[in-house]
């Protein structure tokens, strides 16, 4: 596992043909890793003719509600986790 | 950046909630369970049946029911499989 | 119309065409399907029926033992949060299929909110079916963006300084929602408990019942 707990990270802001886990609101935002979900196969191979390994690490990773939403209307502790997988993941 | 229609985070804002109650018809479980022996068999697993359901054209996929979604991506993936032959299933309605 | 606007009229109800028998086009279609897949061998009508039964077997009254025992039992609960799945089988109850299950507690200082963008990601082991409406566009959209007009429209609003922490199912984990256990509850047992909580607490978008539901 490429990352650990308390690791700010930041979601690609590639985009991808095809099935895809990682939703568009979350491309190009920084989190800080919350926790290591472990490895599981790769939906983004497994949704076509394939296995989906190697199994792929996920992580659990919680981004500030103001830096996802420029419009976010709550206080500035509200919070956003999301799992994503590790090959999304840059460090920040 | 292109947006599939499935990827609905931010999509919607204020859009009000429908939050009536909804008991699954038998059809509807009929196609849960078809979708889930098929996954038992081997034969088409959840990612798959995902991606069949974001294969849906954009305004079919926003007005169909959840359950008409399924349907749709079990019958993609069994043609694209080659278990179902286009036109079988019709020929049987 | 008058000052009335359209919106797309987007629901989780069938909106086809209604046949002979007053159901939607998709349940003659599903239905025949199954035949002839049954017919080729691709699956059995033992396997479909055993889908069926264990999806109408579900309901929120697991998910509600589990709060209720983490309720009563502090240990219980610390096992819960480590591992939802290990917590479950502890009480012979079915977690389900998924890969992962994550119990998240609620507290005075947060509130966690399940949803899932991207599809219907849901404990339906533990919980039952979703609603219809947690399976909405709508939703599936405000849930992330805009929670707390969310939580409003259900009724909910937090004390200050509560954060609201919103869990996007994304992937193979998937989320229930221990609920604070209300004041004055302390003279119930176990079962009681469990009774005040309601599937919409473990999905985070309502508090548990104060009080036992009166019998009609």
């Amino acid at each position: 596992m490429r990352f650990g707990p308390g690791q700010r990270v930041r979601v690609a802001s590639r985009s991808h043909a095809g099935h895809c886990r990682t939703p568009v609101y979350l491309r190009g935002k920084t989190g800080t890793v919350a926790c290591v979900h472990g490895s599981f196969t790769n939906p983004e191979t497994r949704a076509y003719d394939s296995d989906g390994l190697p199994e792929q690490p996920l992580y659990g990773v919680v981004f500030v509600q103001h830096d996802v939403w420029p419009a976010y209307a709550g206080p500035s502790e509200d919070s956003l986790v999301v799992d994503v997988f590790e090959h999304w993941l840059e460090e920040a | 950046m292109e947006h599939a229609v499935h990827d609905r985070g931010g999509m919607s804002p204020g859009e009000p909630i429908d939050r009536t109650e909804h008991e699954l018809e038998d059809w509807e479980l009929l196609t849960d369970a078809l979708a889930g022996a098929l996954a038992r068999a081997g034969v088409m697993n959840v990612d798959q049946l995902r991606r069949g359901i974001e294969s849906m054209p954009s305004d079919e996929y926003e007005r169909a029911g959840y359950y008409e979604r399924w349907l749709f991506s079990i019958e993609t993936n069994l043609t694209e499989k080659g278990i179902l032959v286009p036109g079988e299933l019709d020929g049987r309605l | 119309m008058g000052s009335d606007h359209e919106h797309p009229h987007v629901h989780d109800h069938p909106h086809e065409p209604i046949g002979h028998d007053g159901e939607p086009a998709a349940a003659a279609r599903v239905r025949a399907l199954e035949e002839l897949l049954v017919e080729k061998g691709v699956v059995t009508r033992e396997s479909v029926r055993q889908g069926v039964d264990w999806l109408v077997s579900r309901s929120p009254a697991d998910g509600a033992r589990l709060v209720a025992r983490a309720w009563v039992d502090p240990r219980f609960k610390e096992r819960l949060l480590a591992d939802a799945r290990a917590a479950a089988d502890e009480l012979g109850l079915d977690a389900g299929p998924s890969p992962k299950v994550v119990a998240v507690e609620n507290t005075d200082e947060l509130h966690n909110m399940v949803v899932c963008t991207l599809c219907s990601c849901y404990p339906r082991a533990l919980l039952g079916p979703p609603p219809a409406w947690y399976k909405s566009l709508p939703y599936r959209s405000r849930a992330v963006s805009e929670p707390r007009a969310v939580l409003a429209e259900f009724g909910v609003e937090l004390d200050p300084g509560v954060e609201l922490r919103v869990l996007d199912s994304t992937a193979d984990v998937r989320y229930l929602v221990v609920p604070q256990r209300p004041k004055g509850t302390d003279g119930l047992d176990e079962k009681a408990l469990a009774a005040l909580v309601t599937r919409d607490s473990m999905i985070g978008v309502a508090q548990p019942r104060a009080t036992e539901p009166q019998l009609a």
